[in-house]
């Protein structure tokens, strides 16, 4: 099956539970006598989800993209070729920056992120990444917190 | 008109708006240039700092600025490196690289140049006439008329999502809707489908939803794919800028047809500067005659002056609906539309009466911003083209944190990094199997507004019973329906008569 199919399936899956529990909502006292129900829309977009999920589901497929288009989208046969490791280590880094950013502080963390990034993609001169990276965070930090106003924790806890 | 006008002026023409104006364009088309960043990911990550600004029309210009440059930016990049980084300037790389291959590179951005600021300007022009008209009209809707509405823009973005597409992009307005009812609303008491976690009980937040469909994959992208950036980055040196007289006149009658072409395409919802694009080259490659015809996609520049024109005035003319009816039209005018309804202001028919001052101040700062990318960046392009040759490795890791950046300080909240990582790997997942993800972001954003008209109108008459009382309300359904239904019915009769053919053989 193709992976827009099983995306389908998700769609389903996803769809049949946002029903069930729009149909189980708990409504209070007074709102059982008005006309529109905070889960009337809810059902609505439930049931046109199901059936446009089942439509792509029985649709016949479209003969395969073989060459992408102009904008040079990416084609799954050819996954082999891409390069998947990398993508998953940024992405894995980009998790572990959601967790470390407000313990490490904003400016040890992107730092880290920058270096760590650009190591994942396989660059080695680490001098010019550290000092890209630290010159690129201290600037976004002084913006942010300087010219927008929010304040961001710059360094780990244990140091401001 | 006049007295708007004039309010307008006064508007753009401060100090700040200016200056707003101008680093708009340029930020726009410095990150517009890099491949594979398109202008709804660069206004997304530019919308954390246009909402701090406060101002709504200060916002406005500063998007809107952001908006025209990146245009500008893609089209330089696909002329110099072939390297579209916006679906709508694919066609300028049909014959802006070409000549770019042939040394021509400096007369290609010149005509890109040209075509672009007549094309944003008569859009202007054109904008300025059409959006009164419509706003008249625009203003005996009730909030029935202002469902049935939704339910047309929404329908018109599905079928124009292209063949085969129009189910998928069905679905995705769906799941769109779906995620837009998470969270408090404004109509009930409680939040909803929250499943117990506190972070959403605000719902998703449409920064982080922005990047995370737009931004984050094509990222990913370049990271999974490095052919994409890697067509000769040598940008040599670009020299003569100019064109010649007869050249002029050549590229003159093209580029008057594809304002007004591009602009009338621009303004339905759904169809868009990729349209536009596509549709403006192809009718001038049909117009040409035998010898020019040949040329085209060996670089002929009236096959480059077409869709550049085309594009500009598509993108002018998609701000109509935006700026009338408060409906988007396409994710670019839709992210924008998200950040004005985030700095207070409601986009419709009331905006000319309630916020004059962001309306024309934002329509006379497109021409600002037009002749701002005619006179400022084309003198600089040799030097932003420099832009093209950073590496790789220290790119992708600041687009993806200019990513988190956004998101994160759009709501001070690390789940927010998490939301977008994993709605991020959902995008990526789903541009793998070809599913349009604007969409989504669309039905996200009218998903709110589209509740409470309906809930209103069903309030109003105790039932459904509006949607066939009043004649508004029932002609815009029939039309939203249609839209659906006729290039769906037609596909599927053609498949009939292909196989009725096949078999008949």
């Amino acid at each position: 099956m193709a992976l827009d199919k099983w995306i389908a399936v998700f769609f389903l899956v996803i769809c049949v539970i946002y029903g069930y529990s729009a149909y189980t909502y708990p409504l209070l006292p007074f709102e059982r006598n008005m006309v529109f129900l905070p889960n009337t829309m809810p059902m609505v977009l439930s049931v046109l989800g199901v059936s446009l999920a089942l439509l792509i589901l029985l649709a016949p497929g479209p003969k395969a993209d073989t060459e992408g288009n102009a904008l040079g989208n990416i084609n799954l046969n050819k996954w082999r070729e891409y390069k998947v490791g990398q993508a998953l280590g940024l992405i894995v880094l980009m998790t572990l920056y959601a967790f470390a950013l407000r313990p490490v502080g904003f400016i040890t963390a992107t730092t880290l992120f920058l270096v760590g990034a650009g190591w994942t993609l396989g660059e080695r001169k680490w001098l010019t990444m550290i000092s890209v990276a630290l010159i690129g965070a201290l600037c976004i930090w002084y913006l942010v917190q300087e010219a927008l106003g929010i304040f961001l924790r710059p360094l780990p806890w244990f140091l401001s | 008109m006049l007295d708007g006008i004039l309010l307008g002026l006064e508007t753009a023409f401060t100090f700040k708006n200016l200056l707003l104006v101008v680093a708009g364009c340029l930020v726009g088309t410095l990150i517009g240039m890099l491949p594979g960043l398109g202008p709804m990911s660069i206004i997304a990550i530019m919308i954390p700092v246009a909402i701090t600004l406060g101002d709504p029309s200060a916002a406005l210009i500063l998007l809107a600025g952001v908006y025209y440059g990146a245009i500008f930016g893609g089209s330089t990049s696909s002329i110099l490196i072939n390297a579209p980084g916006v679906a709508g300037t694919v066609a300028t790389s049909f014959d802006g690289y070409p000549m770019a291959r042939k040394g021509q590179a400096g007369k290609a951005l010149t005509i890109a140049a040209i075509s672009s600021f007549t094309g944003g300007t008569v859009g202007v022009i054109l904008l300025m006439g059409f959006a009164p008209l419509l706003s008249s009209v625009a203003l005996l809707f009730h909030s029935a008329e202002y469902f049935a509405m939704m339910v047309v823009g929404l329908s018109a973005i599905a079928a124009f999502a292209g063949t085969g597409k129009v189910i998928k992009a069905l679905m995705m307005t769906v799941i769109g809707l779906i995620l837009a009812t998470v969270g408090e609303s404004a109509l009930f008491n409680a939040p909803r489908f929250t499943m117990g976690i506190i972070d959403l009980q605000s719902g998703f937040s449409f920064i982080t939803l922005a990047m995370a469909l737009f931004a984050l994959p094509e990222a990913l992208y370049l990271v999974l794919d490095p052919k994409r950036v890697d067509a000769d980055g040598s940008s040599e040196a670009i020299k003569d800028l100019r064109i010649t007289r007869a050249e002029a006149r050549a590229i003159a009658p093209v580029i008057a047809r594809q304002s007004i072409q591009g602009f009338l395409i621009g303004v339905m919802p759904g169809a868009g500067a990729t349209l536009a694009s596509f549709l403006g080259y192809a009718v001038e490659r049909n117009i040409a005659k035998g010898e020019e015809q040949e040329e085209f996609g060996k670089g002929s520049i009236k096959g480059l002056a077409a869709p550049e024109t085309a594009n500009n005035a598509a993108c002018t003319g998609s701000f109509v609906p935006l700026l009338t009816l408060g409906i988007p039209g396409s994710g670019t005018t839709a992210i924008l539309l998200g950040a004005l309804i985030a700095l207070n202001v409601n986009p419709g028919p009331r905006l000319m009466i309630d916020n004059p001052s962001v309306f024309w101040s934002v329509i006379i700062s497109m021409y600002i911003g037009n002749i701002v990318l005619l006179i400022l960046n084309l003198p600089l392009i040799p030097y932003i083209a420099r832009l093209l040759t950073v590496p790789r490795n220290y790119l992708i890791p600041f687009i993806l944190f200019f990513t988190m950046v956004g998101a994160y300080i759009g709501q001070n909240n690390a789940t927010e990094l998490l939301l977008l990582v994993g709605l991020g790997i959902g995008a990526t997942i789903l541009r793998f199997a070809d599913y349009p993800l604007p969409p989504l972001l669309i039905g996200f954003i009218l998903g709110g507004m589209m509740e409470n008209n309906f809930a209103r109108a069903v309030n109003l008459t105790d039932g459904v019973g509006f949607m066939y009382q009043r004649p508004m309300t029932l002609c815009l359904l029939i039309i939203g329906l249609l839209l659906i239904f006729v290039p769906a019915y037609r596909r599927r009769r053609a498949r009939a008569l292909q196989q009725g053919v096949a078999l008949g053989d």
